[in-house]
């Protein structure tokens, strides 16, 4: 998966965990937090379906990656560089 | 004795919130009632396939956001709505009220099979790997879960929690709402049922492996407690949630009064798992009766449990033939032949559905009794026709359980 390709791949976890959210104007370099109600549970979503859907294990300390669009993508792009996107 | 003549020892009804599979709110399940009106339509559920239930349709975004839904239980879900739907009812004014004296007190069957089944069927897609178990688990199936979930959506901060009381839970959650407001521990009790039985394949598996599941070509004609060929429950869900306030509370702000808690009972059969059993069914609307300082003919109405199944029907039956004798006076009504079984819901929103009677004078009937069983012959029941012109002023309410738990709730007219 390219850099675009998770952007929309987070894109589309987000829409499944923050269903009542807009979001078309997310700020990519703004953390998630700042403009999305998002809690310590909503987060550990991201993880699991990063799990399931790609069976990426993202470590307890590594959490703190998933803050923005762009730290998320960052993060993730050498995890999932050999995933075919579906 | 529950009845005193100081106001602040009188519990009343003052509101009604309730979904129920053939309406949702009062006015239009009471309507269904009277018009003789089915709530039970096909379902299917996995591994058991195509059977039949009780489904609720309420508008679950009337209360809750997406995300609320998404994160919490069906039982929260309608625990939700029937506790906004009761406070809404009561025209208590929500933004005076102080939160700290709030009490949530919610009947359930069970709780946490839903989400359990839910969990495994997921993680069987994972070759039953459990780090694809959700971090929800624990939260959805705590046995408080659909009473938090009210206390989380409109800000409770007073006591909260279940009363798992099998299918007596209806009752019981409203007992524990009484008690506690006669003990002071709330100002306002939200009390009664929630059920989201329908969800969890294993009830009915559960009923079919006991030869106890509903069956029947036309789904409205599948439950049909006191008739010969009745083979069954139906599984249903719903809620109903009373707001209960002390009657002196409740008149000084000119509250509309549904109904006044006057006795109740609660007992245990200690004879089987699952029989019920006649005699302590009897002692259980003996001792409401009592407490209450009636006799058994100032009861008009008696809200029946029969849930369609061979023997528990005359089991019941055995058990108002010791209570009430031969008389037709007190008239004998059942609900679940229209909405099915809606377990932890079914002794509130059976209870619901009759309250109306105090004012409008009509007891709606036990439809699909086709051909009615010797043995379930009472001569106060009505059947498959709504009885007019019967001044009701007192109800008594039965709801029984596995593992023998029974109880009866009495209501009087104001």
């Amino acid at each position: 998966m390219t850099a675009d390709d998770i952007r929309v791949e987070i894109l589309d976890i987000l829409e499944v965990i923050a269903p009542d959210e807009d979001l078309s104007n997310i700020d990519d370099a703004v953390n998630f937090r700042d403009q999305l109600e998002l809690d310590s549970m909503d987060f550990l979503d991201i993880v699991m379906e990063l799990r399931k859907r790609h069976r990426i294990q993202i470590p307890e300390d590594d959490y703190v990656q998933l803050a923005s669009m762009n730290s998320t993508v960052t993060f993730l792009e050498p995890l999932m560089k050999d995933i075919v996107k579906a | 004795m529950i009845r005193s003549a100081q106001d602040d020892q009188r519990i009343v009804i003052t509101g009604v919130g309730l979904t129920a599979p053939n309406g949702d709110n009062l006015a239009d399940y009471r309507a269904a009632l009277l018009a003789g009106k089915s709530g039970v339509e096909p379902y299917h559920i996995r591994y058991v396939g195509d059977t039949l239930a009780g489904v609720c349709h309420f508008d679950e975004l009337k209360y809750q956001k997406r995300k609320e839904l998404r994160r919490g239980t069906r039982a929260g879900s309608v625990g939700v709505y029937c506790a906004n739907e009761a406070i809404s009812d009561s025209g208590i004014d929500w933004s005076e009220v102080d939160p700290t004296r709030v009490g949530i007190y919610v009947g359930v069957t069970e709780h946490g099979n839903v989400e359990t089944e839910n969990e495994i069927n997921e993680i069987k897609a994972f070759d039953y790997d459990t780090k694809v178990w959700s971090h929800h688990h624990n939260p959805r199936t705590v046995a408080n879960n659909p009473a938090g979930e009210i206390t989380l959506n409109m800000g409770v901060t007073g006591p909260h929690y279940t009363i798992g009381a099998a299918c007596a839970a209806g009752n019981a959650g409203m007992i524990q709402g009484a008690q506690m407001l006669l003990l002071g521990e709330c100002d306002l009790a939200i009390a009664g049922g929630v059920s989201e039985s329908i969800h969890t394949f294993g009830i009915f598996a559960g009923f079919a492996s006991q030869g106890a599941l509903a069956e029947h070509d036309d789904p409205t004609s599948a439950s049909r407690p006191f008739d010969r060929d009745r083979n069954g429950i139906v599984v249903s869900e719903g809620g109903c949630l009373f707001t209960l306030e002390r009657f002196s509370d409740a008149s000084q702000r000119g509250a509309k009064i549904y109904g006044e808690l006057v006795g109740y009972a609660m007992n245990s059969d200690a004879s089987d798992f699952v029989l019920p059993n006649p005699k302590q069914q009897a002692r259980c609307m003996n001792m409401a009766i009592e407490r209450a300082g009636l006799n058994t003919d100032d009861i008009d109405l008696v809200s029946s449990h029969a849930t369609a199944t061979s023997s528990g029907d005359i089991q019941e039956c055995d058990a108002l033939r010791r209570v009430f004798g031969d008389s037709r006076s007190t008239l004998v009504n059942n609900t679940k032949s229209y909405i099915g079984h809606a377990m932890g819901a079914a002794g509130s929103l059976e209870l619901a559905g009759n309250l109306p009677s105090f004012e409008d004078g009509v007891c709606h009937p036990t439809i699909n009794v086709d051909n009615l069983d010797p043995e379930c012959e009472l001569p106060g029941l009505v059947l498959n026709e709504p009885r007019e012109n019967s001044p009701v002023e007192v109800i008594l309410n039965n709801s029984f359980g596995m593992l023998g738990i029974n109880s009866a709730v009495i209501i009087k007219k104001v």
